[in-house]
């Protein structure tokens, strides 16, 4: 998305901050299903506590007068909220483009035109693969039938349909069936994410991360699929950052886009940045959006470059991409200020060859380990 | 799918679609608003020709509608 650096004439915003863009309001934890590369923490299960309807009522209210104007309902499963018609409306009466980012699962015909009185701009179904036995695996659920049945449904009532499809190695050799289904479902945005390897996926990686062969295969279909359909239908592709040598400009910038709200109110930077050591990341229950964003230690942290270390202080790309994600920075060389290892330029850059390395001998071993799907059981067994 | 609104905080018009947004030059949004679904490229132009007391935005409008109408902001009938 093209950056603002306009100031803002209705809000206070402090000296070379940006206001807030893309609001993504995770309104709940619960998810019937049980995907192993989930974007939610590992430690997701204690945080048992959600925002009432009053709260997130308040919480759009304050990130749209400062600016935002791109809003996600995510999880979890935000359907499991019984207020989700009520929020969408009050979304709708602020001004927001909505977005429902669903599994589809327990979407209704009733619920799809209720929704759309409400005034949902438009709804992104998740399938986890071309077949019914490969995407009820990953799922965790038995839900195939019932999410190609949803995108019909969504097309039918006249949302703008976008499918979402997460690429990993028990998937991509399904690229083709992928792309004639989305073609099928007369998808008008296919999404292909590649796995980003944190949380779940990060626990899981030995047996998601593809090889560069079969990336390089899957990238090449899609990209040829691209060129076919232009005008009919976009894809957003997600790059495998493991096979880039330059890393991703995280969140277009820490603090100066994206604002995350988590299901117990606690407002982060990006979605991941609860695994973070030592933000502090403030609750929405206790300061305002508008102090959260400006004044809050979290959203100022890594704001613009003084925080970096070399090789990113000195870098002539740092500008472009930041030093990459902290959050893979930390994961990955235990040290969130590092440039992210991604980077060819980075001393720890040896970890992603040895990832992939590790990744491709697992998927050579005869007795490959199970899959840790994403659950409340294995939530609290991990953290 | 498209939806084109005034943005406060931006003081500029938007081009708003799923996941995305593209912000607007004022002559950019002045075109798209005359986009109405009533007026044909001759009654564009003519209108802000008169509007902005000009003469010669033919040119400049048709280029500006067929990357309009590449993107999806507006559509052909």
């Amino acid at each position: 998305m093209a950056g603002s650096n306009k100031t803002n004439p209705t809000t206070a915003l402090r000296t070379g901050i940006t206001p807030p863009r893309w609001l993504l309001a995770e309104l709940t934890y619960a998810c019937p299903l049980q995907c192993p590369y989930c974007s939610n923490p590992i430690d997701y299960a204690k945080y048992q506590s959600e925002l009432d309807t009053e709260d997130w009522k308040r919480v759009l209210t304050q990130a749209r007068k400062m600016g935002a104007v791109q809003l996600g309902f995510s999880g979890g499963e935000p359907l499991t909220r019984k207020d989700l018609p009520e929020l969408v409306k009050h979304a709708r009466d602020l001004g927001y483009y909505s977005n429902l980012i669903t599994s589809g699962y327990g979407l209704t015909e009733e619920k799809i035109v209720q929704l759309k009185e409400a005034g949902l701009d438009h709804i992104q179904v998740s399938i986890q693969a071309s077949s019914q036995e490969l995407n009820d695996h990953i799922a965790g659920t038995a839900s195939f039938q019932h999410k190609k049945e949803v995108a019909h449904l969504v097309k039918k009532h006249g949302y703008p349909m976008v499918l979402c499809v997460v690429i990993h190695r028990e998937n991509i050799h399904q690229m083709p069936e992928i792309l004639a289904m989305a073609e099928e479902l007369g998808a008008d945005y296919l999404e292909l994410a590649n796995t980003q390897y944190y949380g779940w996926a990060h626990a899981n990686r030995d047996l998601l991360l593809p090889t560069k062969e079969q990336f390089e295969q899957a990238e090449q279909i899609a990209q040829a699929f691209k060129e076919k359909v232009a005008g009919k239908m976009k894809i957003y592709y997600v790059v495998p950052d493991f096979y880039e040598d330059r890393p991703k400009a995280c969140m277009n910038g820490w603090g100066t886009t994206f604002l995350t709200i988590a299901p117990d109110g606690v407002a982060l930077p990006c979605h991941s940045a609860r695994e973070l050591p030592g933000l502090d990341c403030p609750n929405v229950k206790d300061y305002s959006i508008e102090q959260i964003w400006n004044e809050s230690k979290a959203f100022n942290f890594f704001r613009g470059f003084d925080w970096m270390k070399e090789p990113c202080s000195s870098c002539d790309e740092k500008e472009k991409d930041f030093g990459g994600c902290r959050c893979q920075a930390y994961l990955l060389s235990g040290d969130m200020y590092a440039a992210d290892p991604v980077c060819s330029k980075s001393p720890n850059h040896p970890v992603i060859q040895e990832a992939i390395d590790s990744a491709k001998a697992t998927a050579l071993a005869d007795n490959e380990k199970p899959l840790i799907f994403r659950n409340s059981k294995n939530s609290r067994l991990l953290s | 799918m498209h939806r084109l609104q005034w943005e406060e905080a931006q003081q500029k018009d938007v081009i708003l679609y799923p996941e995305g947004m593209v912000e607007l030059n004022q002559s950019s949004a002045e075109i798209l608003k005359c986009c109405d679904g009533t007026r044909n490229l001759a009654q564009i132009v003519n209108d802000l020709e008169q509007k902005f007391a000009t003469t010669g935005l033919t040119n400049d409008i048709t280029a500006f509608l067929e990357v309009a109408l590449k993107n999806g902001w507006i559509q052909q009938n």
